[in-house]
């Protein structure tokens, strides 16, 4: 479904600050694949979802969408058949517009847009219906502002509008890392949820070893730009952090310290 | 003082087109957008020019609405395809456009006295089916002797601009409208939801601007001139309209935001004219007044605010010394 090869992209190039952010990575993603990525910051995880998105364009390498080359197609193009969720709840929906307008947007992604009314009854219903899965009462609050919602809400939100039209990949950067735990275990649990009822490819970026390990049947572990780790189904079930940690310090054994910090 | 009143409601309206031009950029799409004093002109010399060469009063507003939208496009590709800052774009245009404007007057200045304009013949159609009669009587009913020269281009003015404006609504709400709408409020996430950011920021503008030349030419064929320097400080009248109609009328839905931008650019235009009536100021002055009035705006709203809240504060200060002193007496009591 999900194919990378050799993808490199070097930031400021020459220069003292030049940084190799993905260096010759190579990912290989089936139908319905749900890989977690971890890493520490400045590993390039968030870059990897910026290319497949398209919101960042690889020097070389190639990106591959269902057995089409997506490399040079640009963002907005792309986001027809990708689904994505970001790290800030603000960054997600539009605050001045309604819940249902926002929904309207969403669901517009894979059509063309037309001068036809984006909300109308039949809209509503489905709608509604879509909301009331996710269980916050929101399904009663359709011409309420987003900026009213509070931040769990919002995410909530974002990832219903990013699943529901059924994208070939959903990505989730860090999406539950602004939230408290109790809401971050929430949305969570939507994820799970939406990502199954909808069997969508699904790569999701996260600072927490946990929920890399409960969520997903796929996981690699980036640093400096490289996969350092690549777990597949098989193996995945059986991992701890403890072997996580293990496995990251036989690897790279001279950062485990400050990056402990960051994982653990 | 009534037919001032009459006349800046008359002339209210037809800005009220440009001030919905300036809402389009300013406030949906966030764009500060200054190529409105420039295509205000573009509308304006287009249709006075096509008049004078003898078109037909309509083709030439169609034509000049056309003229202001293309100029609204530049800016918009200026801006995405240049990657030029939106102030920037604006100013560009605008200053770009005199010269254009220039151009398709031939002079700085054409007079339309004796052509047939829009409200020429409007007036003419209207006082043939004797229309102004009931609403003179009307005045003269409620004591007010003096009587307008017609009602034809108050009632006309009102039409133009409900329509366009419920055409605004309308379109605010279809999916592209939508697209436009979160274009200006959150970028990143309509172009994750597969809209070109780009495109809509270009349609936009030019919507915006035809808005704006719309009224210029409406301004032209109602004043009898074109003038190349008649868009100066436009743009800051039509932010004058949003910002007051806004703050007196409200902004909870797309229509009541439309509507406090007519309503606001009505009031613009009777404050000014009320301004006018002071003995020292004259119409050398008008510049300054909009300046004034707008800061008033922007200020305003901000000291009310403050002022209501240290009211707020003080109220709530008090009654937590009241509840802090029964609470004390009852202590006091139960000691005794």
């Amino acid at each position: 479904m999900l194919q990378l090869n050799r993808v490199s992209l070097t930031f400021n190039e020459g220069t003292l600050d030049e940084k190799k952010a993905l260096q010759h990575v190579n990912l290989n993603l089936k139908r319905g694949d749900f890989l977690t990525i971890i890493g520490s910051n400045g590993a390039g995880k968030s870059t990897l979802m910026n290319v497949v998105s398209g919101s960042l364009l690889p020097d070389t390498g190639n990106v591959i969408i269902d057995d089409k080359s997506v490399t040079h197609l640009q963002e907005f193009r792309r986001s027809r058949f990708i689904g994505r969720v970001f790290q800030d709840p603000m960054a997600g929906t539009a605050p001045s517009m309604t819940i249902e307008e926002n929904l309207a947007m969403a669901w517009s992604r894979n059509k063309n847009r037309t001068l036809k009314p984006g909300v109308n009854k039949k809209r509503k219903q489905l709608f509604k219906e879509h909301l009331s899965t996710l269980n916050l009462g929101l399904e009663d609050r359709l011409t309420a502002k987003v900026g009213l919602l509070s931040g769990g809400e919002r995410q909530a939100l974002s990832l219903l509008m990013a699943t529901f039209t059924e994208p070939k990949i959903l990505l989730l950067d860090e999406h539950t890392a602004a939230l408290d735990p109790s809401r971050a275990e929430l949305i969570t649990e939507i994820t799970a949820n939406v990502v199954e009822k909808f069997g969508l490819t699904t790569l999701m970026v996260t600072h927490n070893m946990q929920q890399a390990l409960d969520l997903g049947n796929r996981l690699i572990m980036m640093d400096k730009g490289q996969i350092i780790l690549d777990v597949d189904e098989k193996e995945k079930p059986t991992l701890t952090v403890e072997k996580l940690l293990d496995e990251f310090q036989r690897i790279r054994g001279e950062q485990l310290m400050s990056d402990k910090t960051v994982l653990g | 003082m009534f037919l001032s009143f009459f006349g800046a409601i008359e002339s209210g309206l037809i800005y009220a087109l440009m001030a919905l031009g300036v809402f389009l950029s300013f406030r949906v799409l966030n764009f500060p957008d200054l190529t409105v004093d420039g295509s205000f002109v573009t509308g304006a010399a287009v249709a006075a020019v096509m008049i004078v060469n003898g078109s037909s009063p309509l083709m030439a507003t169609v034509v000049a609405i056309v003229a202001g939208f293309v100029a609204g496009c530049f800016t918009g590709l200026l801006h995405t395809k240049g990657k030029i800052n939106p102030l920037l774009s604006g100013i560009l245009m605008m200053i770009a456009l005199y010269s254009i404007n220039l151009r398709i007057m031939g002079r700085s200045n054409i007079p339309l006295l004796n052509e047939s304009t829009l409200f020429t013949s409007i007036t003419s159609f209207w006082e043939n089916l004797g229309l102004s009669t009931p609403f003179n009587q009307m005045l003269s009913f409620i004591g007010i002797q003096a009587n307008p020269r017609t009602w034809a281009i108050l009632f006309f003015a009102l039409i133009i601009t409900l329509i366009v404006k419920f055409l605004t609504d309308y379109f605010l709400k279809t999916e592209v409208g939508l697209a436009l709408r979160a274009t200006g409020d959150n970028q990143k996430m309509i172009r994750s939801f597969s809209a070109n950011t780009d495109i809509l920021i270009i349609l936009g503008l030019g919507i915006s601007n035809a808005f704006v030349a719309f009224s210029g030419a409406l301004i032209a064929q109602h004043g009898g001139f074109a003038d190349a320097g008649m868009g100066i400080g436009m743009i800051i009248i039509g932010l004058a309209s949003v910002i007051i109609g806004e703050a007196l009328f409200g902004t909870k839905t797309i229509a009541r935001t439309t509507l406090a931008v007519v309503g606001g650019a009505i009031v613009y235009r009777i404050v000014v004219s009320l301004a006018l009536r002071v003995d020292f100021l004259d119409t050398s002055d008008m510049k300054l007044i909009t300046s004034v009035i707008v800061i008033a705006a922007l200020i305003a709203p901000k000291v009310i605010e403050s002022n209501r809240e240290r009211r707020r504060r003080k109220r709530k200060r008090i009654e937590l010394e009241q509840v802090l002193a029964s609470e004390e007496g009852e202590k006091k009591n139960v000691a005794t």
